[in-house]
């Protein structure tokens, strides 16, 4: 076994964790909040990156244009929900599924007119590019931990907001009871269309975050999205902290699972059938987990109270 | 007794659907039956997904996976064939007994796990579980992996029908729609189907009376994954190539689409459905490069707005037609 492979992927698989925490932590509040099951999501992630893309291009500055970036997310969450979500909430699952489903061919397509077919690359500033030495002399690289230090921070900010701020005390009200908060006197359309604007800065937040490991590209979004129902299902519905859990486990048998299955297969079979076996294999791992997270828990790790 | 127009423009359509590979020869354009038979196979996965989602109420967003089966069980076949000269894996009897069993079996473990759940869960876990098929297929070096497998040869039916020849093809593909309906039919008509369309009304009230609400729904799913899976052979010798794009989760949600904007819980809204679905397809894509853009907010229209889907309209169209008529009838006394 290589230990420092190991670290390194244990760092890895910690780094993406965060990154489907972000995206989880919106989605699950969008769902437990507005009971809407929005598959736009990854399109947010999608337009996070893109809109860091152009105004880094602008501004000469990754930094700068992912400040720029942040907000013009969260404008196009709410402008998406007022436009077209705001219909849907009354609606079946079904029918929000659908109607979500075109919303993310209309954004695929639309992208695809805007920024053209071809993928973007983000130049990552100087200072980020390098790699820093840890301790013994290991070294990873400086962005990942950048990733991992704001995904951290923006989990303490949100649980801050959530459980000490008045609109997180809504926001819970929400979760819990949806009839009785409005019946109180709260403007209950406020409140969603804030939450869905927080829902897709943090979705934005995670793509223009993943935008310079990975390549920016039409239906980036997708992939990451179903994982990220992996999560949500994982950790419970409408749950922050389950999100957050499951997030980091998912994100770290994903990333371990890839490099050491091989290894780990060989002891047991031989090199070969070890070899072929275990792409699709640990591809298949984060689906097992969650059947059997599901066989004994079905509501998730932390079902949400008052339901 | 009148005749209604939603029967007799479902009649037109199924005898129109008869008659494309004739009215394709007759115009020289076999691109058609090609198309057609596509619409055709689509229909049967979409009927497969009504049986589930308009009858049972279960919104499964991996229906797509049974199509992936059934393509690699012949993709798979054939390979071995071709390459191996292991004859008896090519023929399309063989294909269709694997592709229903391994289709049901599929249906039998994803069902098990993902009917313990409701609502939000159940779409979440169906979606998640087509996506690991999905990546088996991808990971599947030896058969392809992500680029696929080019069919050198078609199913083999022993001479019975020759599926090299398009029309054969055509016509196969029709008589196992056909069969689909009828079977849907029978099925949606009879105890079981009446107890399954209860539990979509009332599971609470089934689970009461003494239904096994969740036996009931797992065999319910596991036929509407064994009929698709059928579909899945077709569709292989459709396209004669096989790739885990067939289970892309997209596909799921277009057989969705199809069941919607057809019609949910009708006979033939699927099929409507599907050939609505592929005309507007080659009909935008026709107009411009970038259709999706135009088709994306049809569907959220669509959504909001025709709620019952095609079907729901010519039921509407039948209203009208009938009241015209009494109107006249009181007229004329």
């Amino acid at each position: 076994m290589n230990w420092i492979l190991l670290l390194e992927q244990t760092l890895n698989g910690f780094q993406f964790g965060i990154l489907l925490f972000l995206l989880a932590a919106g989605l699950t509040l969008i769902f437990g909040i507005m009971d809407l099951i929005n598959l736009a999501h990854g399109s947010l992630y999608m337009m996070g990156a893109y809109f860091a893309a152009t105004f880094t291009e602008w501004t000469d500055s990754f930094l700068l244009g992912a400040l720029l970036a942040l907000p013009a997310c969260m404008l196009f969450g709410v402008i998406l929900e007022r436009i077209a979500l705001k219909t849907l909430y009354t609606r079946s699952h079904l029918d929000q599924v659908l109607a979500t489903f075109g919303l993310i061919l209309f954004f695929n397509e639309f992208v695809r007119l805007i920024w053209g077919p071809i993928g973007l690359d983000i130049p990552l500033p100087e200072l980020l590019s390098g790699s820093v030495e840890l301790f013994f002399g290991i070294r990873y690289p400086a962005f990942r931990l950048v990733i991992i230090a704001v995904g951290i921070l923006v989990a303490f900010l949100l649980y801050l907001l959530v459980s000490k701020t008045r609109i997180g005390m809504l926001i819970r009200a929400g979760a819990s009871n949806r009839q009785m908060v409005s019946a109180l006197g709260v403007n209950i359309n406020l409140l969603y269309t804030i939450v869905f604007g927080l829902g897709a800065a943090l979705a934005g937040l995670a793509g223009m975050m993943a935008a310079p490991i990975m390549t920016v590209e039409i239906g980036m979004g997708e992939g990451i999205l179903i994982i990220t129902f992996v999560v949500i299902v994982i950790g419970g519905v409408g749950s922050i902290k389950g999100a957050f859990v499951a997030a980091l486990i998912v994100g770290f048998i994903d990333t371990v699972g890839r490099s050491f299955l091989p290894d780990i297969l060989g002891l047991f079979v031989s090199n070969d059938v070890a070899d072929t076996a275990a792409p699709a294999i640990s591809s298949m791992l984060i689906y097992i987990l969650m059947a059997l997270i599901l066989a004994i828990k079905p509501q998730g790790l932390f079902p949400p109270k008052g339901t | 007794m009148n005749l209604s127009p939603r029967i007799f423009i479902i009649t037109v359509l199924m005898i129109c659907l008869g008659a494309v590979p004739l009215i394709a020869d007759g115009i020289d354009e076999p691109f058609y039956t090609v198309l057609f038979s596509r619409m055709l196979i689509l229909s049967i996965g979409a009927v497969s997904l009504n049986l589930i989602l308009g009858f049972g109420g279960m919104v499964s967003f991996g229906h797509a996976v049974y199509l992936g089966i059934g393509s690699y069980v012949v993709g798979i076949g054939t390979f071995h064939a071709v390459e191996d000269g292991v004859d008896w894996m090519a023929n399309g009897f063989i294909h269709m007994a694997i592709a229903v069993a391994v289709s049901a079996l599929a249906g039998l473990i994803i069902g098990a796990i993902s009917l313990r759940t409701r609502g939000v869960y159940f779409i979440m876990i169906t979606l998640a579980f087509a996506q690991m098929f999905y990546f088996v297929a991808v990971g599947n070096e030896k058969y392809g992996g992500d680029d696929g497998l080019s069919l050198y040869m078609r199913s083999d039916f022993a001479g019975l029908i020759d599926l090299s020849i398009d029309n054969s093809l055509y016509y196969l593909n029709f008589a196992f729609l056909l069969l689909s309906l009828y079977l849907c039919h029978r099925l949606t008509n009879s105890r079981f189907g009446m107890t399954l369309r209860g539990t979509k009304s009332n599971e609470q009230r089934m689970e009461s009376i003494g239904f096994p609400v969740f036996r009931y729904r797992l065999v319910a799913f596991v036929i509407a994954g064994a009929i698709c899976g059928l579909a899945g052979v077709l569709s292989a010798n459709q396209t004669d190539f096989v790739s885990p794009a067939v289970m892309h989760w997209t596909r799921s949600g277009d057989l969705i689409i199809m069941v919607v904007l057809g019609g949910l819980g009708t006979l033939f809204g699927p099929v409507i459905g599907a050939v609505a679905f592929l005309l507007l397809e080659e009909f935008l894509s026709g107009i411009t490069e970038y259709w999706q853009l135009f088709f994306g907010p049809m569907l959220v229209l669509v959504v909001i707005f025709a709620r019952g889907g095609i079907d729901g309209m010519l039921v509407g169209l039948d209203r009208w037609w009938q009241n015209y008529f009494l109107k006249k009838k009181a007229e004329e006394n």
